[in-house]
């Protein structure tokens, strides 16, 4: 069970939204992937389509708890208020924070971010901000009031996996009772099993599902993925090692020269 | 008088943010709103004014990732 600020779930894998072929396809994804959470978004509504009353419609009849987000938000004003305006709408306090540094690699503004985490968990929120895996930064935001941390596996969208192991479990070892969840970067279910090797909590992705050829069956690889890389982890895995070790028994092996 | 609605210059005056919505056609729609930036919430609306090149926002549920 993984336990995210006062709400206990069974699946450790996050699923986005986004960029299904249609919402019937998105929701066989969402059975497929056995997930508890799906992130959502606010956007501007689109004149007489209401398309996103449909969507939220369709959402909650899936039943599935929303992680609303703050994507494309660059400055902390504009994060805070969307996650003001986030919360009323999904009635919900929690927010997967971003503050968007860069355009091309979306990598976190991480002093935005701190200031934003602050602003808003002393307003109520329960804020999973999109991160780094820098330690000092996931200090401030602990400081700041965040129980869970999302660190980045690599560009959202990018499908370049895990891009720094040895930062994510500098940060696993410096955190050992935050919830940590790989966000983004995220390409294959390896990928997904690296990061729960390493002793991450969860994983959330969008992408690597959603624009599969066959959304439902990756759902279902990422699920298993996840579930093996956990079992690994809590099964302690060998440690590497440079030279070989003869795995049949030496000892009363023939002498035949 | 000229406000702008969701990034669309219009030629309205409601009498408040909620009227703007009613008037829109979002009476009955799940939206949340903010006025120059800031956040107004839906039990706001009916004392928010809304004055000349006001930029209001109104956001919807939408898919994310």
């Amino acid at each position: 069970m993984l336990k995210l600020y006062d709400h206990t779930v069974e699946s450790r894998l996050l699923l986005g939204t986004a960029l299904y072929p249609s919402p019937a396809i998105m929701a066989d994804a969402m059975r497929a992937a056995r997930c508890d959470i799906v992130t959502v978004s606010l956007r501007r509504e689109s004149g007489a389509a209401r398309a996103g009353q449909d969507f939220w419609g369709f959402i909650r009849d899936l039943g599935i708890r929303v992680l609303p987000n703050t994507a494309g938000c660059h400055t902390v004003k504009e994060a805070v208020t969307t996650a003001q305006m986030a919360r009323e709408v999904f009635a919900t306090s929690w927010v997967k924070l971003e503050v968007i540094n860069d355009a091309d690699t979306l990598q976190p503004d991480v002093f935005g971010l701190v200031e934003a985490a602050r602003i808003l968990a002393d307003d109520g929120f329960q804020v999973f901000p999109y991160c780094t895996e820098d330690l000092g930064v996931a200090e401030r935001l602990v400081e700041a009031g965040c129980e869970v941390l999302m660190p980045w596996g690599a560009p959202i969208g990018s499908a370049r996996g895990l891009n720094n192991v040895y930062g994510l479990r500098s940060l696993r070892a410096h955190f050992p009772d935050i919830p940590l969840i790989v966000d983004a970067g995220l390409g294959l279910p390896s990928h997904a099993a690296a990061a729960m090797e390493l002793g991450y909590d969860a994983v959330l992705l969008n992408t690597a599902v959603a624009k599969a050829g066959d959304p439902a069956m990756m759902a279902d690889a990422f699920a298993r993925a996840v579930e093996a890389g956990r079992l690994a982890y809590a099964a302690d895995p060998l440690e590497p090692r440079d030279m070989a070790a003869p795995s049949t028994p030496v000892l009363g092996k023939a002498f035949l020269e | 008088m000229s406000i702008i609605v969701n990034g669309e210059p219009h030629d309205l005056a409601p009498s408040s943010l909620a009227a703007l919505l009613t008037d829109l056609g979002y009476g009955e729609a799940i939206v949340a709103t903010a006025l120059n930036g800031d956040f107004v919430p839906a039990e706001a609306r009916d004392e928010t004014p809304v004055a000349p090149g006001d930029r209001i926002e109104i956001l919807a549920p939408m898919q994310g990732g």
